[in-house]
């Protein structure tokens, strides 16, 4: 489904962001990218939907080529590969419902068709109340689900997720953690998420990659990457200090 | 002469209140219209933007920063001859429309580039990632959050507008500006000047004010 092979990033003023990253998530699976600030998980998210494109090495995502991907196919990968974000991404000033069809409409969907489908995601996101509210009128984690909504818009197989819980406060972390496994497992949406919470990858994931100064240091299924005696220190950092 | 506005012949009045608005109302569209694409692409080719051109960016900029540095009055004189290949005249209501936009365009295109750096970053991002042409990030994202600064910029545009069409009365634009000066200033008619000026501050107080309101109704963040 998505499979990097030796990839490295070099930004234009030089810095290595990451450096040759091999990694496979498996179709249907909940992948969890931890690491600190800076190790280059965003960057690596990024590559996935090529948002940003590698500088070495290859990057497969539902069957197309990002390093050599023309800017067309690259967006068109992107209707199939939906995305949510740490400070959610809304547009101030559409409704929630205006936020949701925002893909369809780049999709081109007729106007009746998104109303039934946006519809059908908000209530599945428990907000079909708010269709009309502006996203500032909202808590956190209900821009969160409307965000998710507006990701699954076009029905994609991948979600990303690029520290989607590190705004809000831990029950509402909890919620939406468990709404997106409820997707993993009604959809077999493959997730891939980044985080610098231990227990955000302990509560969904199950398989987990440590990221270090760009660098995948371990990798593996969550008990054995978490549970083994001897790890990596960057893991060992993790597990100390996480949840 | 008699009473207090005894010099005021109130149908000359009118005539230069309608002047003024029409030049208003004219070069305020053609400014915004014009303003717009410009602010887009000062910003949108700045570095690290949507379609970085970095020699792009710098003649734009270069040019927006010349265009704002010329003093309106000379700017009103040095542009006589494209005037008159643009609109046949160089007097009156239609001569004073390009010089007022090729004066104001470039001040409202800074502050169309200021309300686009507002737009957060993830809010263009999250189009991107959606798949979004950058045309579509443009027009469907960009443009509407960024929509209440548009607006606020263009109040504060016709503003500034409203005292430039009082400097094109001094080339025989006609309007408020050209009674003021020429029956308020050379004549010594002060209840001439008082009721142009008068006017001139009601107007602007109007357009702030229904400025401001729109910008508000517009922003729901």
């Amino acid at each position: 489904m998505i499979a990097l092979d030796q990839v490295s990033k070099r930004f234009p003023d030089g810095t290595l962001a990451l450096d040759e990253i091999t990694l496979e998530v498996p179709r249907g699976s909940v992948f969890g990218i931890i690491g600190r600030s800076g190790a280059g998980k965003s960057t690596l998210l990024r590559l996935i939907n090529g948002l940003e494109r590698p500088s070495a090495g290859r990057v497969q995502v539902d069957g197309t080529a990002l390093e050599t991907a023309r800017e067309l196919e690259v967006r068109a990968l992107r209707r199939r590969v939906g995305m949510i974000f740490q400070s959610f991404g809304l547009l101030a000033n559409r409704t929630v419902a205006g936020n949701v069809a925002l893909p369809l409409e780049l999709a081109g969907m007729s106007r009746p068709e998104r109303a039934a489908r946006v519809a059908a995601l908000l209530d599945r996101v428990g907000l079909g109340d708010k269709a009309d509210s502006y996203p500032a009128r909202l808590s956190g984690g209900q821009r969160q689900r409307v965000g998710i909504a507006r990701a699954l818009a076009t029905r994609p197989d991948i979600l990303l997720c690029d520290e989607a819980t590190s705004a809000l406060d831990p029950e509402t972390t909890r919620a939406v953690l468990d709404l997106l496994g409820a997707l993993n497992r009604e959809l077999g949406l493959t997730i891939v998420l980044i985080t610098h919470e231990m227990s955000v990858v302990r509560a969904v994931c199950d398989r987990v990659a440590v990221l270090d100064r760009g660098r995948v240091v371990e990798s593996g299924p969550v008990d054995t990457v978490f549970g083994g005696e001897a790890g990596h220190a960057a893991t060992l950092a993790l597990v100390g200090t996480g949840a | 002469m008699s009473g207090w506005f005894g010099n005021v012949v109130w149908s000359d009045i009118a005539i230069a209140t309608r002047d003024t608005l029409v030049m208003l109302g004219a070069s305020l569209a053609l400014t915004v219209a014009l303003g717009i694409p410009l602010g887009v692409l000062l910003f949108l080719t700045d570095r690290g933007q949507l379609a970085a051109r970095p020699w792009l960016n710098r003649t734009a900029g270069v040019i927006v920063n010349i265009l704002r540095s010329v003093p309106f009055v000379i700017l009103l004189i040095v542009m006589i001859p494209l005037t008159l290949a643009l609109v046949g005249t160089s007097l009156g209501v239609a001569g004073a429309i390009p010089p007022l936009v090729v004066g104001a365009a470039p001040f409202y295109a800074r502050l169309v580039e200021q309300a686009l750096r507002d737009v957060p970053r993830a809010t263009i991002e999250a189009a991107q990632a959606m798949g979004a042409s950058r045309w579509q990030i443009v027009t469907r994202a960009l443009l509407l959050e960024a929509l209440p600064g548009l607006v606020s910029g263009a109040t504060v545009t016709a503003v500034a507008l409203v005292s430039f069409t009082a400097m094109a009365g001094v080339v025989g634009a006609g309007g408020l500006g050209d009674l003021a000066i020429r029956y308020g200033y050379q004549r010594f008619q002060t209840d001439v000047m008082l009721v142009t000026v008068a006017l001139m501050v009601v107007l602007v107080q109007l357009i702030q004010f229904a400025g401001d309101r729109i910008a508000r109704r517009l922003d729901h963040r």
